[in-house]
């Protein structure tokens, strides 16, 4: 077996770097496209961030940037609105989605449990193409005559079926929808790839419950992707057919621009259904895998192992199952029956319940540790706060009563932006700093620059989205092109300036990273095989890569992965001098196996 | 003017600190230390270790910060009835919230800090305790089935649209991008209304059922005016797309949904006059106020000094402009509410005969 992969060696340029089926090579091509979506994503929050701390200022950017969206340099309404969306849409999907989950879940599947490859690398290739696909569609989409999408990143008909309602509904809208129906194929293609693969490629010795929490994670998300997605699909079919068929599912009794449309029957509730039927699992689809990489993450650089590693299972599938039956508090004031209303809000406070096992179990794995505070663990415990952080308020708006007059202000925007987009990209960032050395033949990132990084990011984030809790709460609603119709927000004014100047600080951060990134990956420093002293199976492969991953047999596996620090009774060591024990390493005589 | 000004610092902060790393890099080359700047050393341990601590210090900061600053900013006084058990819940949430954030995120960068790693250093093999995890699941629950029970009891509480105590009947009419309220008229009976039976021609712009005998006389105006006191029931449609009557002074938001009719229902307690005096309410005028003049003096638009009102916002972005769509609403004691009603035309009289 091993024999033969090495014979397959002979590789085109074509085969090893564009239709690569090797799982290592696909996870770096996610990385790569999810993070110049990434950098497009935040590029447009920049703009529009800008418009709403100086409302309506003519800017050289403006003009350069948005071409004839931008007359004398004054940033249009619509597209604003169409900055707002695609900004979310690439940001949920294609980068904290396909680009978090994509990279990970294929580097490290087969790493961590011991397997070749995927199961299906043909299929893996497949699901790749199809992302990259949906995101050149998605970017042609901007360049659409009458402009890209704008009726908000969830596209709630009728203003996202009818062209009347706004330019963005048209062309551009269309392009939208046919992306994301690519991206939901590419999504379930990969899901049910790292599904098949976990269930059945564990090396031996590798049961479910010496699995690295970051496997967990990303199984569970993709069983959650699985269900959920086919459901948006669905949503995204019948809201292309009211467009271009004439059907009605989403729409009824509609006059517009002076004539009765001929919609009869349908709803719009019924999309929003259909919609957060998977938006919500989305949040966890894109926080999970972020707090499985945290997990490993913070064990690895804390030398401890994390603590309650059962709860931690729990309360993943306790969060993936829960995450199917709260979409309603999407739509307390939505028109839907008031006591629907009451059955959401009760499953959703409920979901509050495995989340705090979750944010007091981190804590404790800190408790007493030796933490090597290198860049990725940082990220790590900056990912922890922002989810406490962003987790909480979380506790208002699963509230139905407290939801009514909170419901679509800068509040719910400050919520998500902590609890799932800044802890999601620290997740990404904590991945990218911890196993760059696996993606890129033992080059290592510089970790001063990955401080400057961490740091600058860390108090601009809060800068920008800790004062935007009080916004919403004065009632300002999001998707404003600006506030200065409402005298009322005049005092706000002030408050939209420091978050657009901490918005441009943190973005500025981020060249350090893509300087930090590119640079190592051509000039970083080589490192040992396992640089951070690392218990899991990936770091028993060699440097360089190869087809299949380890050069002879696959190890065997004899204890879970977080025998960080263990000793015998009489505080020595397990292995001598060494205060990690390997997944590999079979237990030694009078060891006590804790797996807790 | 301001955004080049921003660019260039933006540019030289990148640049200093692209120079700042490189010193850095160097300073560690020509020192000779044995640490090749990938992996942390003890000395990284100690200053992230401290600067974790410090950032602690700046999440305080920047919430005692934001309190004070922006604390008088938020929530207004509730000028509905159900608006202040609103606002109980509000407080409590929050001051729960309040508490378990400054524990939990002391706790986090605490250890952050008092554990950084150095040579030598053992850490603790604790990978498990029942009785913790027990600990830290019940109190949540216990916590949370609280709030639930509480926000459960005012949610079904708000929701319940009756008809006892005589409620004014109201009708929230959406359009793109502007309100119109219709009232039931001298029988507080709304007549059947359809899109399909808009007649722009004849004037008839919230398609109401001409044979309908309740609907003669409906009063449609541009301007929502309650009577302080007596309990209104919204009725809400939209003709084009989603949109939300959003009324953030009575704790109020319902969506307006094509097709469909919505309902909402308040007792507005404090007339738009009494709510000019509260201290609050000066306060802010005042502010704003200043804020304008300031336009004023530099002639920018939109500078006339304001004077407070309340306002129905569109909150489901609806299009171009969303940001612009509103109507003021006016609380007055119930005769001045009669008079104003009884100075308006009714359908009947402003619905244009067939030819």
């Amino acid at each position: 077996m091993a024999h033969e992969a090495e014979h397959h060696h002979k590789e085109t340029f074509i085969t090893k770097y564009i239709f690569s089926q090797d799982h290592k090579m696909i996870a770096k091509q996610y990385l790569i496209t999810g993070l110049i979506m990434g950098f497009i994503g935040i590029a447009m929050s920049l703009l529009f961030r800008m418009q709403l701390a100086w409302p309506g200022e003519a800017s050289p950017v403006f003009k350069a940037l948005l071409g004839k969206w931008a007359p004398d340099g004054v940033m249009d309404a619509d597209i604003y609105l169409a900055l707002v969306t695609i900004h979310g849409t690439i940001m949920v999907f294609f980068v904290l989605t396909a680009g978090l989950s994509g990279t990970f879940s294929n580097l490290l599947i087969p790493l961590q449990i011991g397997a070749r490859d995927m199961a299906s690398g043909f299929l893996n290739m497949v699901s790749y193409w199809l992302f990259f696909i949906s995101c050149a569609i998605m970017l042609v989409s901007l360049f659409a005559e009458a402009g890209p999408a704008a009726a908000g990143w969830t596209v709630y008909p009728p203003l996202s079926a009818l062209p009347q309602a706004q330019p963005g509904s048209g062309l551009g809208m269309t392009l939208w929808l046919v992306s994301m129906a690519i991206f939901i194929a590419s999504s379930l293609l990969g899901s049910l790839n790292y599904i098949v693969t976990v269930l059945n490629l564990r090396t031996k010795g590798m049961t479910m419950t010496r699995l690295p929490l970051t496997i967990w994670a990303f199984f569970v998300t993709a069983i959650i992707g699985v269900v959920s997605f086919p459901v948006l699909l669905s949503a995204a079919l019948l809201l292309l057919m009211d467009r271009s068929f004439g059907t009605s599912f989403f729409l009824s009794d509609i006059f517009i621009q002076g004539e009765v449309l001929h919609y009869q029957g349908g709803s719009p509730v019924l999309y929003e259904h259909l919609f957060w039927f998977l938006g919500h699992p989305e949040v966890y689809i894109v926080l999970l895998p972020a707090l499985g990489i945290t997990s490993e993450v913070m064990s690895t650089n804390a030398r401890k192992p994390i603590f309650g590693y059962r709860a931690m299972i729990a309360s993943i599938i306790g969060i993936a199952f829960l995450s199917t039956i709260v979409w309603g508090h999407h739509m307390f004031i939505s028109g839907m029956n008031p006591f629907l209303g009451s059955v959401f809000t009760f499953t959703t406070l409920l979901i509050a319940i495995p989340s705090a096992v979750k944010a007091f179990n981190y804590i404790t794995t800190l408790w007493k540790g030796n933490l090597q505070l290198n860049p990725g663990m940082l990220f790590s415990i900056g990912l922890v706060s922002t989810f406490i952080t962003g987790g909480l308020t979380g506790i208002i708006l699963g509230d139905s009563t407290l939801d009514i007059n909170v419901h679509d202000t800068y509040f719910v925007v400050a919520h998500f932006h902590l609890v799932m987009g800044i802890s999601a990209l620290y997740g990404l960032f904590a991945g990218v700093y911890h196993w760059f050395p696996k993606m890129f033949q033992g080059r290592m990132m510089n970790k001063n620059l990955g401080y400057i990084h961490f740091w600058i990011t860390a108090v601009a984030s809060y800068g920008v989205f800790f004062p935007m809790h009080f916004v919403g709460m004065a009632g300002v609603p999001r998707r404003y092109y600006q506030n200065t119709a409402f005298p009322m927000f005049d005092e706000l004014t002030d408050v939209q300036v420091l978050m657009t100047v901490f918005a441009l600080i943190a973005a500025a951060a981020q060249l350090v990273f893509v300087y930090n990134f590119i640079y190592s990956i051509f000039y970083g420093k080589k490192g040992s095989q396992n640089p951070w002293k690392s218990n899991t199976l990936e770091w028993t492969t060699p440097l360089e890569h190869i087809h299949g991953n380890w050069p002879g047999a696959i190890p065997e596996v004899h204890r879970w992965s977080y025998d960080y620090s263990k000793t015998y009774e009489d505080g020595s060591y397990i292995i001598e001098g060494q205060d990690f024990v390997p997944q590999h390493i079979p237990m030694q005589p009078n060891e006590e196996e804790l797996n807790h | 003017m301001t955004t080049p000004l921003i660019l260039a610092v933006l540019i030289l902060v990148a640049i200093a600190v692209w120079q700042l790393a490189k010193i850095f890099e160097l300073s560690q080359l020509s020192t000779g230390k044995k640490s090749d700047a990938t992996i942390a050393d003890d000395d990284d341990n100690k200053y992230n270790g401290y600067l974790l601590f410090a950032f602690l210090v700046f999440i305080y900061g920047i919430t005692i910060f934001s309190f004070s600053k922006y604390g008088k900013m938020v929530l207004p006084m509730p000028a509905s009835e159900h608006g202040v058990d609103y606002d109980r819940l509000m407080w409590i949430s929050f001051a729960i919230i309040f508490v378990v954030q400054t524990i939990t995120q002391f706790l986090l960068h605490y250890f952050g800090y008092k554990y950084r790693g150095a040579k030598g250093k053992k850490a603790l093999f604790y990978a498990d305790n029942d009785k913790l995890e027990l600990i830290w699941t019940i109190i949540p629950v216990i916590t949370l089935a609280a709030l639930i029970l509480y926000g459960l009891y005012s949610w079904t509480n708000i929701m319940d649209i009756n008809d006892e105590g005589d409620p004014l009947v109201v009708e929230l009419y959406a359009q793109q991008f502007n309100w119109t309220a219709r009232y039931g008229g001298e029988d507080n009976v709304l007549g059947d209304a359809s899109t399909r039976l808009i007649d722009i021609d004849k004037a008839n712009i919230l398609g109401i059922d001409e044979s309908d005998p309740n609907a003669v006389d409906d009063i449609i105006v541009k301007e929502l005016h309650l009577p302080v006191g007596r309990k209104v029931n919204f009725y809400m449609r939209s003709q084009d797309v989603l949109h939300s009557a959003y009324m953030p002074h009575f704790r109020a938001q319902m969506n307006c949904v094509p097709g469909m009719v919505t309902q909402f229902s308040f007792t507005p307690t404090v007339t738009t006059e009494e709510m000019r005096l509260q201290p609050e309410i000066i306060d802010k005028v005042k502010r704003t106020n200043k804020i304008r003049a300031e336009r004023s003096a530099a002639g920018e638009e939109n500078s006339d000094p304001w004077q407070f009102d309340y306002v129905l916002l569109c909150n489901k972005i609806c299009g171009k402009s969303h940001y612009n769509m509103q109507m003021k609403i006016i609380v007055e004691s119930e005769e001045d509410f009669q008079k104003w009603l009884d100075s308006q035309k009714t359908f009947g009289e402003t619905v244009i005969a067939v030819p």
